[in-house]
């Protein structure tokens, strides 16, 4: 453990608290995304556990001082086990009068809320759409709160004016001065933040000081001030021992292809075409390049999975991402690559939909599309992330799943996960599950004849490279002759290869892990059942319910198609079975017609993530 | 499937291209002279057999992949531009042949083909343009010319069609060539040229669809129209057409011009000598497709149009992963997952 190398303050009150939860508020260009990540940075290198969650427009710069332009970030980080965002905050910073507006809601009652006074003059109460001369600061509304106001703009300003950098700059550094101020507050240290600073502005020496001096102006003005009467202490978590770092979804999926291809021993290959909150990952990988990794990117979202196929055609590892959108755009070449039998791992971080939807925000409403949306028969395995730090998990397993039994595969993970944050005890490479690839190096049929869809006891077809002397044959998307995979027509034959590439995707269920409680017992009143994103929520309201008397278990599923084998055994074991979903029932739907069991939905769609409370108070309803 | 035994390049012919699945195009198809044409040349290519990939869309031009005893991907409709950049940006050291038609590369691939143009692979790009969708049975298609009547224009087509050379030009094409099957001597010169092209070579190939639109390309290869109404492009020779030869093309400052040289008592090389590798003349000629130069008719141009390499995606790509490579070495997998800001909870 580090140790803070600042005394507490004498002048404040500490109060010591098992977790908070901050929410940084203010215009899309007041960096409050920025803000945010550092202290989340230094809150996990101090021990805390820790979630996060951006929650930003679509516009990259709306109107200075609109409402539209609100950009959030919200974490919550605690000397205890720390699965959510929280559903109300402790803390929230406003920069401007539209993220006060915004925000105000979710502040709990007594909260601190630290404003900006300079976003709160007449034109920003106006573009906030409070009435003509009501200044929320002013007129005694938030009595039930403690509010700081201060002029961050004029102090900073007054703490730069000796920097010889442009208004404009000057203007850019004033988070720096919230960041500052709420190290204070916390009592965190500032030297991660410095060091990023320095690292980020190596090659401009003045911005680096500018930004520094304000940062130092802003803890200064906490200790020195004396409105500030209390300091908030949340100690480390006693988190499982090892060695940590913080990480994104997104970011877990990208270093969890880079795994796959390590361990696989295959190239990486990503085609992928831009897209929110998906774009990302083709950020990251696009770093790899030292690594060989290869990423492509293509003229549109058909041409991103179909290079894929290209890819994965000559024995890459091959990956194509995106969001609901693209994913639309994609659903024939998926169909090409079923047929085909060939690894393909389509990664889609879901986003509100229909059509353009919610950009920015997240949603599950794509479950239903990942199992069906082809035509023709063609089941392919589904998966799903359940939090930032299990992308890499599952997107892992989903590599090793399209290899190993050559099939396209689709992980689910969706812009709330993707863009959160949480502590991850990181694996070492040589404790990741090792993924068998074969190629075919000589015919497989009987008197050196190749057969490309000769199968094997897993139902799976060989991996055969072009390249490979004496191996030359043709596949395509027209229907296979079983085994020798020439183009056939004939009826029974299709009967017989649809049923054959079904059961292939059945019998994965044999290669992944069983159903089992997450939470609570194998037997109780209550079941909730959970998928992807969710996870977190559920967990938290099902401990809380647990310790509170209630009868109820959380089972969370990672594998949705195929189910695990034990899944309908599992089920039964429970009186009542809640599903929620951030969707308007989507997996309710699969579980009802496979297992025939009477479960009930709890269903969100307002392109945001459920909140404990929400959760709690439906499962109470159910107990009683 | 066949039974496929290692043989030296050196020995082999024609035959060891052709798979063991019937043809089935129509009796008198065009495609087969393509097919034909290809397996003639490739035994001569110097590249091992299973190095070669044909990568196809949809259409019957498309079935092609089936009958080349070589590795091939017979995908979906448009896409196998898109595909054989993956097939080559992951393996450099493969032949990629795509084989496509109008419909399948400029209609519903059209965005992929620009962007392949412009990316330049060094693949090889044949379009079997019979100026119809012959598959899905005959309705007009990006090359019909307007006017055109198909099942679904009964009252004529009023789409203007695209001009294809003009249209891989406009996308920095680095290889533009045209093509008939009906001069199988032409095609396999133009295929051999292509191979030898580092870059993207696109292969217009007129091909006749009998059932659908016979005899689309008839005036390029019937003796009694084929001299005046084509002309066939040679690197730094001059653009000769005519029944006796005697028809020259010049340029009169930008605009082409046809004169009778002969006649004229003008020697040949007063003429427009064809350079391969100057663009705004490539542009020119490649317009000697429906636009009239001061009124005047201009023959259809055949051979290579354009050909000037410039650097290929797949070598860029590898080159740059090479640099980046030298300049920081690959990091290992443990500093990959473990980032550089850790902390340890004991
Ligand atoms: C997505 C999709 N849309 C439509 C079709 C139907 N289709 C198959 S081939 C074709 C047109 C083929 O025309 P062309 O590319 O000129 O090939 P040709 O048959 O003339 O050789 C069409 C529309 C299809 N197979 N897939
Ligand atoms: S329909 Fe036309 S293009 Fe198709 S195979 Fe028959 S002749 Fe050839
Ligand atoms: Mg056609």
């Amino acid at each position: 453990m580090e140790t803070l190398n600042n005394e507490v303050s004498q002048k404040a009150n500490v109060i010591e608290s098992e977790s908070m939860v901050v929410r940084f508020s203010g215009d899309s260009g007041d960096g409050m995304q920025l803000t945010g990540m550092q202290f989340t940075d230094t809150a996990a290198m101090l021990g805390n556990d820790l979630s996060t969650f951006p929650d930003y427009p679509s516009e990259i710069r709306a109107p200075i001082g609109t409402i539209a332009g609100v950009s959030g970030f919200q974490v919550n980080f605690g000397s205890k086990e720390i699965f959510t965002p929280g559903d109300l905050y402790d803390v929230l910073v406003a920069m401007n009068a539209a993220a006060l507006k915004v925000d105000l809601p979710r502040l709990k009652k007594g909260g601190v809320i630290i404003a900006n006074s300079a976003g709160f003059d007449k034109k920003n109460l106006g573009l906030a759409n409070y009435p003509p001369d009501v200044n929320p600061l002013e007129d005694g509304s938030l009595d039930n709160y403690i509010v700081h106001k201060m002029d961050i703009t004029k102090l900073t300003k007054n703490c730069l004016t000796d920097s010889g950098l442009g208004t404009k700059e000057v203007e850019r550094s004033k988070n720096m001065f919230v960041l500052g101020l709420l190290f204070w507050m916390f009592d965190k240290s500032m030297d991660s933040t410095i060091k990023f600073i320095t690292e980020k502005f190596a090659k401009k020496p003045d911005i680096a000081n500018a930004n520094i001096k304000t940062l130092n102006a802003g803890w200064d003005y906490g200790d020195n001030t004396e409105i500030f009467n209390t300091r908030f202490k949340v100690k480390a978590a006693k988190l499982p021992t090892g060695i940590y770092r913080n990480i994104t979804g997104n970011h877990a999926t990208a270093i969890g292809l880079i795994a796959a291809a390590e361990k696989s021993g295959l190239p990486l290959f990503l085609g992928s075409y831009p897209i929110t909150p998906a774009t990302d990952i083709l950020h990251e990988l696009s770093k790899y390049k030292a690594n060989g990794v290869k990423t492509f990117q293509a003229e549109d979202e058909i041409a991103g999975i179909c290079s894929a196929i290209g890819a994965s055609y000559t024995g890459n590892l091959a990956i194509t991402t995106t969001s609901g959108p693209g994913m639309a755009l994609k659903t024939e070449a998926i169909g090409l690559a079923t047929i085909l039998e060939i690894p393909l791992v389509i990664v889609n971080v879901q986003r509100g939909g229909p059509s353009t939807g919610l950009p920015t925000k997240t949603e599950q409403a794509d479950l239903l599309m990942a199992m069906y949306g082809r035509h023709g028969e063609s089941s392919i395995p589904v998966i799903a992330a359940a939090s930032p730090s299990d992308c890499f998990n599952a997107d892992y397993e989903a590599c090793r799943i399209a290899v190993e039994h050559m099939t396209p595969v689709i992980l689910l993970t969706d812009g709330y996960i993707a863009n959160g944050s949480e502590p991850w005890r990181f694996p070492t490479e040589d404790k990741l599950k090792p993924i068998t690839v074969k190629f075919l190096d000589k015919p497989n049929g009987a008197e050196g004849v190749l057969l490309p869809y000769k199968r094997d006891e897993k139902l799976v077809r060989p991996w055969i490279k072009p390249g490979t002397a004496g191996l030359e044959h043709r596949i395509g998307g027209l229907e296979k002759q079983d085994e020798t995979g020439n183009v056939s027509y004939d009826a029974l034959n299709h009967e017989k290869m649809v049923h054959l590439r079904a059961a292939k995707i059945e019998k994965i269920a044999d290669y992944i892990p069983l159903a089992k409680a997450d939470t609570g017992k194998d037997k109780a009143k209550l079941l909730v059942l959970g998928w992807g994103s969710t996870y977190g929520a559920i967990k938290t309201a099902v401990r809380e319910c647990i310790a509170e008397g209630g009868d109820v278990a959380h089972v969370h599923l990672h594998n949705i198609n195929p189910f695990p084998k034990n899944l309908g055994e599992v089920l039964k074991a429970y009186d009542k079975i809640l599903i929620p979903e951030m969707n308007s029932g989507q997996l309710l739907q699969l579980i009802r017609a496979k297992y025939l069991v009477p479960a009930i939905g709890l269903s969100k769609v307002q392109g945001l993530p459920f909140t404990t409370t929400e959760l709690k108070a439906k499962i109470v309803e159910l107990l009683k | 499937m066949s039974t496929t035994t290692i043989e030296p390049t050196s020995k082999m012919t024609s035959k060891d291209f052709s798979s063991d699945q019937d043809v089935k195009w129509c009796p008198g198809c065009g495609d087969y002279s393509i097919l034909k044409q290809v397996q003639t040349v490739f035994p001569d290519l110097g590249i091992p057999r299973e190095q070669f990939v044909f990568i196809s869309g949809i259409g019957c031009s498309s079935r092609f992949t089936y009958y080349m005893d070589t590795y091939g991907m017979h995908s979906i409709h448009g896409r196998a531009a898109a595909i054989a950049s993956g097939v080559k940006a992951s393996n450099p050291d493969l032949s990629v042949w795509v084989v496509s038609g109008d419909g399948d590369a400029l209609s519903i691939g059209g965005n992929h083909f620009i962007h392949l143009m412009r990316k330049n692979f060094n693949l090889n790009y044949l379009v079997f343009n019979n100026q119809i969708y012959s598959l899905t049975k005959g309705q007009y298609s990006p090359t019909s010319e307007k006017g055109k009547v198909t099942k679904s224009s009964p009252y004529g087509s009023v789409e203007e069609p695209f001009n294809p050379s003009e249209l891989a030009l406009g996308a920095k094409a680095s290889f533009v060539s045209r093509t008939l099957d009906r001069d199988p001597k032409h095609m396999q010169m133009v295929l051999k040229r292509a191979n030898e092209f580092k870059g993207t070579s696109f292969v217009e190939v007129y091909q006749n669809c009998p059932v659908f639109n016979d005899e689309a390309f008839f005036a390029y290869s019937d003796k009694e129209t084929k001299k005046e109404e084509a002309i066939f492009l040679e690197h730094g020779k001059p653009l000769i057409f005519g029944h006796n030869d005697e028809k020259g093309i010049m340029l009169d400052g930008i605009t082409p011009k046809i004169v009778n040289f002969k006649e004229k008592n003008m020697s040949p090389t007063e003429l427009w000598i064809h350079d391969e590798k100057d663009k705004t003349k490539a542009n020119l000629i490649s317009r000697f497709f429906d636009t009239l130069f001061e009124g005047e008719h201009f023959p259809r141009p055949f051979g290579v149009i354009y050909a000037d390499e410039r650097p290929v995606y797949d070598e860029e790509m590898t080159n740059q992963i090479k640099a980046v490579n030298a300049k920081k070495g690959k990091q290992s997998l443990n500093s990959i997952l473990s980032g550089d800001k850790t902390w340890s909870i004991n």
